[in-house]
């Protein structure tokens, strides 16, 4: 424990120092988005990894938060307020959809929350009023109108942080260790004193309103929404993946799965060009195939491996 | 004062009668046995008792308060624990973790339930297995820490369904030390259900109800109803 805050302690310095070393404005951005997906893929995992509820309709809890932030550009208030009032949005509707939702279980869930997430973005797309419809929304920079990418580095390697840092706290207490009961077994939850819907609707909560705050950065950021961008369901696939990849249920999963990922996606695409997704794929069905529990269970069967080895060493 | 008390209680499942106006009731401290032949509706009755089914009619009061109608979790942290007959242990968690989710039941403090989980991990011996996956124990294993999964939520009653079946010799016997200790060491009442008439189970019950196609056929001391003529028939048939 002693030698991970250590590890913790210098990956913190590395990061907050990390504008300074980096030169390019590329490489920035390639750090802002892997953080974003960090932020993202962590807070999936509460639902997804913990309670085992797979989501595949996140993109509507980041896509709500992403127009909470747009709407805001057509007043005179600042689009980071989004950050805030994206969560209160998302709140209701997260729970309404739970309501419904975690009647169903298994996949049956999971097709539900992708008719969710489809359902979002149509209304997005049609209630041109509100949302500008295919157009979309075009957000004036407002606070750090500058072309530094700083300021924005430091606010998603907030959000990053304080999502990881929750879910390192959930998973150490009362509520963490019933989501886990939930995922192996909701009628033996049940018979041990676990309110299976209300935990599983504090979990979809949570996962739902940190989604959003990410979504809220995202508009921010780009300056732009538009319902094909923020709304899709290969976003939701994606979130997915980083959670998959890097490991589910564990803290630091979802942290490996977005550098690895998103680290990769750009690279390949500057390296590859047009086969860049083709290189992609092959990568996920990879670590799909050879680390069944993703890079957090390679890791694990690697140390196991290697003790193992240090053993029959010292015999 | 009764315990639990089971009135007329009645389930059907579409044209099956499964359980048939069963009443009985069990008092503190009281260990009781279900004994009937497959298929007779003890694990009905016990699904009914822990609200995972709703009865057609009947009432059933745990310590006072009506349990028909409440959702199974409540009538879990009412004091009432079950293990299941299929044991469901929770797979990926080691049997530590498995003890410590029963024991935040008690307590929303962690180093509390973590103390809590410890002694129920002594009591059912289980202490030196803590790190192992529940996946993989064998089934005698698996029963007891069915037992123990529950004993940590602290129940005033268990339901152990079939904690007998599968086990070997061995195995029996150590189920039955550790039923006899949960009364005598710490008070709690059991209803156990039994498909064989076993004479170690019936040894350590104080009553037996003997089932047959959901209705009672006999109940009393076990050494009586074992030698029941229409206990026999139901067994053995004519």
């Amino acid at each position: 424990m002693k030698r991970g805050n250590i590890y913790l302690s210098i990956l913190a310095v590395v990061l907050v120092a990390a504008p300074l070393f980096l030169e390019s404005r590329y490489s920035l951005h390639v750090l802002i988005l892997v953080l974003l997906y960090v932020a993202l893929g962590s807070a999936w995992n509460i639902l997804g990894g913990l309670a085992g509820q797979l989501s595949l309709g996140h993109a509507a809890f980041f896509g709500i938060g992403a127009y909470s932030a747009a709407l805001f550009a057509k007043t005179s208030l600042s689009p980071w307020l989004g950050m805030i009032v994206g969560p209160i949005v998302v709140l209701p509707i997260a729970l309404a959809v739970g309501w419904i939702c975690f009647r169903l279980r298994g996949p049956y869930f999971t097709l539900s929350t992708i008719a969710v997430g489809e359902v979002v973005r149509l209304v997005a797309l049609n209630w041109n009023d509100l949302t500008g419809g295919a157009v979309g929304i075009v957000i004036r920079p407002s606070v750090f109108s500058g072309t530094s990418k700083v300021p924005y580095y430091y606010i998603v390697l907030a959000i990053a942080a304080v999502t990881v840092m929750l879910c390192k706290s959930i998973n150490r207490r009362k509520l963490g260790y019933y989501l886990l009961a939930i995922r192996e077994d909701e009628e033996t939850a049940e018979s041990i004193g676990i309110d299976t819907t209300k935990y599983k609707l504090v979990a979809l909560a949570i996962s739902a309103s940190l989604t959003s705050i990410a979504g809220a950065f995202y508009a921010n950021y780009f300056l732009f929404v538009d319902p094909t961008i923020v709304l899709p369901l290969a976003l939701s696939v994606e979130i997915v993946l980083i959670a998959i990849v890097g490991g589910l249920g564990a803290v630091a999963g979802p942290v490996l799965g977005a550098v690895l990922l998103k680290l990769s996606s750009e690279g390949f695409r500057n390296e590859f060009a047009q086969a860049n997704l083709l290189i992609y794929g092959l990568l996920l069905i990879i670590v799909i195939l050879f680390m069944p529990g993703g890079l957090m269970g390679g890791f694990r069967r690697l140390q196991e491996f290697a003790s193992r080895k240090s053993q029959r060493a010292s015999s | 004062m009764h315990l639990l008390e089971v009135q007329d209680l009645t389930k059907r499942f579409g044209g099956l009668v499964a359980v048939d106006g069963l009443s009985f009731s069990v008092s503190p401290g009281e260990t009781v046995s279900i004994i009937g032949p497959n298929g007779a509706g003890k694990t009905t009755v016990f699904n009914l008792i822990a609200g995972f089914h709703k009865p057609t009619s009947g009432t059933i009061r745990f310590n006072g308060s009506d349990l028909v109608g409440s959702k199974p979790h409540k009538i879990a942290l009412m004091g009432v624990g079950r293990t299941f007959q299929i044991v469901k242990p929770l797979r990926g968690l080691s049997v530590y973790e498995n003890v410590l989710v029963g024991a935040f039941a008690q307590t929303g403090d962690r180093s509390k339930a973590q103390a809590i989980a410890g002694d129920v991990l002594e009591f059912t011996h289980l202490f030196d297995l803590r790190e192992a996956t529940a996946d993989g124990l064998p089934i005698g294993l698996r029963k007891r820490l069915e037992i123990a999964r529950t004993l940590a939520t602290g129940p005033k009653l268990i339901l152990l369904d079939e904690v007998m079946s599968g086990l070997n010799p061995t195995e029996s016997n150590n189920a039955v030390n550790l039923i006899r200790r949960l009364k005598d060491e710490r008070g709690i009442s059991a209803v156990a259900g039994v498909e064989h008439v076993m004479q170690v189970v019936l040894s350590i019950s104080d009553r037996v109800i003997v089932l047959n196609q959901g209705c009672k056929i006999a109940e009393g001391p076990p050494s009586e109803v074992i030698e029941n003529p229409d206990v026999i028939e139901a067994y053995l048939g004519k």
